[in-house]
């Protein structure tokens, strides 16, 4: 089947895109619509004294403006962080209390305090800025380091010192005695730096009351509409679950950063029965860097030990997280399950021990970012080998070979179980592709150039998938990580799948109809895709953690499972046949080896007519299934850097970047790539241009992309990307995922090329044309002084 | 207020709106073209690029009432019913993913190789990368944003 599973298919969505038709939140617009604009603290920690909205009140085309008290006041309930993580003496995290309107307390700047609703939106912008309130300033802590210190000012009454929750996985014992036993022990502080998703839609929302129905609607920038309305009715109170329809239509990019549910949304649907006026807020870039959920920042200490021969003997990490003022949806299972579960990298190392504090700080809440925690510990391990091989004096890809797991599946000290991989294989490809015994050639040429060429490996695994409900249940996850999914075939043999994950941008209207297709051998044409609203979606837990594959689809597959064994008997029936010599092949249902057929569309229309059905069954053909998945999955490869670094600047160019990654079966490899492609600028982006920074007031010094460094088609090269397919055991289709694989391997591959040109492995993200030539110069300064 | 009068994808309008109406504004809530995007607020991303009299503009920058007497195609405007190549190119090369930059990319596209063409230069990836430089894409990593734009360069 030329559309089906492999098939570089065209996609079906893209239409709309390109011609401009495309309908994303801020293109809707409702009769009765007004617009909302939220004032916000300037200050990074204060106390609300008082606010006088009188003159914005008394300002033509104001309906409102609404505060943190009136909105306490109607029983709107404060934003949760839904993973509850246990320290390691037994005691709850800390949770800060956080309301979508700051009431006494502001804690980052750009923490919502009040918001106007008015005719236009420049109206609300207006009078939101006259709307004066009053600040007692508080003592400012924006530092992670800082956060745990001795009298450091206090941000939430109920963290003491500011900490969060002080976790641990491993075993810390084994894992010193392993760092005891070694013949040679590699330690570096690594920092991961912080990051902004953006996303380039900007997150907007547009709320909706039905006063006669007591319902509402909310269309929102959303990668998981269900999760939404579920969190909005069960916590925020804003609606009960039927009274309350959430619409994610075309969303422009998540990266994790659309996961949340922020105070704007809330806001606006509480505000919309508040003054009977449909409520729209969209956030401007500015908006956006100010109060869109960032990534990362960690900063960790770690000690690797390695035996005579260069295997690993253990593996101990100490991380701060800084979690900023408040704790997102997601917030604490970052740099916990979704990290140091991942310190084992793809090596087989018999002792770990991670330790993770989490802390708050008076800067803006840090989430899942794309990755989500895989990164920093990829970074962390591929650091660490790249390090280690440099002072043991290895070959870094052959001491990477010698640590590799061989044997699946795979229990690792920190409670994953890897199910499959080809480590070597990855390794073979990426070396091959790269040319990597050309090296020391191009080395020397770049030399005769004046220029500085180096070459930097990196191995990740990420554990994607995600998840199976009883394990992150009994992990303190607040929600089940299934999928849903319903398969109806119309009388006229046309199918539509509904889903509950989210497509902001990977192309499932093309994969996931390229499954049906496939199965039910008819034209991709035939096959539409539905999502993205809850009204027609029974439920679904939404895209991110690389999971619309391999737990999305796999709920498609049982569902198609189910309509197949009703097509069978229905055939079976119809044509006077057993039903295990049934087969759906070449657009038909026929008795295997006979001319005895009846085409696809005829058995959806015998379903639905109901005429002559076999005894007993029921008319129609539509099906639903849940699947919850047994494991995670672990998409693993090699990616491989080569940078030309020109001493007199710093200016760093990538000349020449490899990724081979093993993702399973690939359903479409044009879309994979294309997620990949995406996945690596990202990942360039933190090692070389992206790095949100506060001042020591807490103000936003990254705010615009002015300040903030987007990567830019002339900041990027052509990527040479490979294959290596190891099936995924545990999902029918044998899918891994591929949307965060760039992201999690290209920072460590980079540095790890930059620190190698330039011979030193001191150098932080991102590695900026300054902060490669101070590296470069604290190098000759060192060894000058040598 | 401000009246404008212009051509807009070959249809003419005139409005009376505020002085302050961006273009973008204008085409997007008075015209209710909404295939032209905002990503910034600082003309940076290009989202919002059309054309004004032939030539690419960052519409988030220009006052509509500037653009009165002009002639501005957007996305929207670009083939009657079919496809420009560049949009064709897009779909072929997978050159858009949650596609809200793609409409700035079409319209920079076709731009650039309307310039290099008419300048009788050669649009290497080089240049098409260098051309880029005000329009921002998150999803792709730009690798077939280029390859779409030399495939619709070779075709237009």
């Amino acid at each position: 089947m030329s559309d089906g599973i492999g098939a570089r298919v065209k996609r079906k969505e893209d239409k709309r895109f390109i011609t401009g038709k495309g309908k994303y939140t801020d293109d809707i617009r409702v009769d009765n619509q007004a617009y909302a604009a939220f004032v916000r603290s300037p200050h990074a920690h204060a106390k609300v004294v008082s606010i006088d909205a009188s003159g914005a009140e008394a300002m033509e085309g104001v309906l409102a403006v609404l505060n943190g008290a009136q909105l306490t006041g109607d029983g709107i309930g404060n934003i949760i962080c839904g993973w509850a993580v246990t320290s390691k003496d037994g005691s709850p995290m800390n949770m800060g209390a956080w309301s979508a309107l700051a009431t006494e307390h502001v804690r980052y700047a750009g923490d919502a305090v009040a918001v106007v609703i008015a005719e236009s939106q420049s109206l609300a912008r207006l009078a939101a800025e006259a709307v004066e309130v009053e600040y007692e300033e508080l003592p400012v802590l924006v530092s992670t380091l800082d956060a745990l210190a001795d009298g450091a000012v206090q941000i939430h009454e109920n963290a003491p010192g500011n900490l969060i929750y002080d976790w641990e996985i491993g075993d810390a014992a084994a894992a010193d005695a392993g760092l005891a036993a070694a013949a040679h022990v590699t330690e570096m502080e690594i920092t991961n730096n912080r990051l902004s998703p953006n996303p380039m839609e900007p997150r907007s929302a547009l709320a909706i009351h039905d006063e006669a129905e007591d319902h509402y609607t909310l269309y929102t920038t959303s990668q998981n509409p269900h999760v939404a309305r579920l969190v909005l009715s069960a916590f925020y109170n804003v609606a009960p679950e039927h009274k309350l329809r959430v619409i994610a239509p075309d969303v422009g990019g998540g990266f994790g950063s659309k996961i949340y549910i922020y105070p704007e949304e809330i806001t606006c649907l509480w505000a919309s029965m508040k003054t009977g006026r449909s409520v729209k807020w969209t956030s401007d870039r500015s908006e956006a860097f100010l109060t869109d959920a960032h990534g990362r920042d960690h900063i960790s200490t770690a000690k690797m030990g390695f035996d005579a021969e260069g295997r690993i003997t253990g593996l101990k990490v100490d991380t701060i997280a800084n979690f900023g003022a408040y704790m997102s949806l997601f917030s604490s299972a970052v740099p916990t399950y979704l990290y140091a579960t991942l310190l084992s990298g793809q090596y087989n190392i018999a002792n770990i021990h991670a330790n993770v504090r989490a802390v708050y700080t008076n800067t803006v809440p840090v989430d899942a970012y794309r990755g989500a925690g895989r990164p920093e510990a990829c970074y962390l391990v591929e650091r660490m080998m790249e390090t280690a091989a440099r002072e043991l004096g290895k070959d870094p890809a052959e001491l990477r070979r010698i640590n590799f797991i061989q044997e699946f599946p795979h229990e690792t000290p920190v409670i994953m179980t890897y199910d499959a991989g080809d480590f070597d294989g990855n390794m073979d490809k990426a070396q091959a592709a790269a040319d990597t015994a050309g090296f020391p050639a191009r080395k020397a040429e770049a030399a005769a150039r004046g220029k500085l060429r180096g070459i930097g490996y990196s191995a990740y695994i990420e554990a994607c998938g995600i998840a199976p409900s009883a394990a992150v249940g009994s992990l303190g996850a607040g929600v089940g990580l299934w999928e849903s999914a319903e398969v109806r075939v119309n009388p006229v043999g046309t199918v539509e799948i509904l889903t509950g994950s989210h497509s902001h941008g990977q192309g499932h209207e093309t994969t996931f109809a390229q499954i049906v297709a496939e199965r039910f051998s008819i034209p991709i044409e035939n096959v539409q895709v539905v999502h993205g609203d809850t009204d027609k979606v029974q439920f679904g837990m939404g895209t991110y953690g690389s999971r619309s594959g391999a737990v999305g689809m796999s709920a498609i597959v049982k569902a198609m499972d189910k309509v197949e064994a009703k097509v069978k008997k229905i055939a079976a029936h119809t044509l006077e046949a057993s039903e295990e010599d049934i087969v759906i092949e070449g657009g038909e249902v026929k008795v295997a080896g006979t001319d005895k057929a009846m085409a696809w569309h005829e058995v959806g229309l015998a379903a639905y007519l109901a005429h002559n059905l076999p005894e007993g069954m029921e008319p129609g053909l539509k099906e639903g299934a849940f699947y919850d998945p047994v494991n995670f999955t672990f998409p693993a490869g090699v990616y491989i850097a080569e940078v030309e670094v020109d001493p007199e600047t710093g200016v760093t160019e990538i000349v020449q970047f490899t990724a081979a990654d093993d993702f399973g079966t690939i359903i479409n490899p044009m879309i994979v790539e294309g997620q990949v492609h995406g996945g690596i600028a990202q990942g360039v982006g933190q090692a070389m241009l992206e790095g949100v920074h506060y001042d020591q007031d807490g103000q936003l010094l990254t705010g615009s992309y002015m300040d903030y460094t987007m990567p830019r088609a002339d900041d990027l090269p052509s990527y040479t990307l490979e294959h290596n397919t190891t099936v995924c055991p545990n999902n029918p289709l044998g899918m891994k995922g591929c949307g965060e694989a760039g992201a999690i391997g290209t920072p460590p591959a980079i540095i790890n090329a930059i620190t190698d040109a330039i011979g030193t492995n001191d150098l932080a993200m991102p590695a900026t044309p300054h902060a490669v030539w101070r590296a470069l110069q604290a190098a000759s300064v060192a060894t000058a002084a040598e | 207020m401000a009246k404008i009068e212009m051509k807009v994808n070959g249809r003419a309008v005139s409005r009376d709106v505020p002085d302050a109406t961006l273009l973008s504004e204008f085409l997007r809530e008075e015209l209710r073209l909404t295939g032209t995007h905002v990503g910034c607020d600082t003309s940076q991303c290009g989202a919002c690029v059309v054309h004004i009299d032939g030539k690419a503009v960052k519409s988030c920058t220009a006052l509509a009432a500037a653009c009165s007497g002009s002639e501005v195609t957007t996305v929207e405007g670009l083939a009657n019913g079919g496809l420009h190549p560049m949009q064709t190119a897009f779909n072929d090369n997978h050159g858009l993913q949650c596609g809200f930059c793609t409409p700035g990319m079409i319209m920079s596209g076709i731009d650039m190789v309307n310039r290099y063409k008419a300048a009788g230069r050669e649009l290497t990836e080089e240049a098409i990368r260098h051309e880029l430089e005000g329009n921002i894409c998150r999803c792709t990593g730009y690798h077939n944003i280029v390859k779409s734009i030399q495939d619709a360069a070779a075709k237009m």
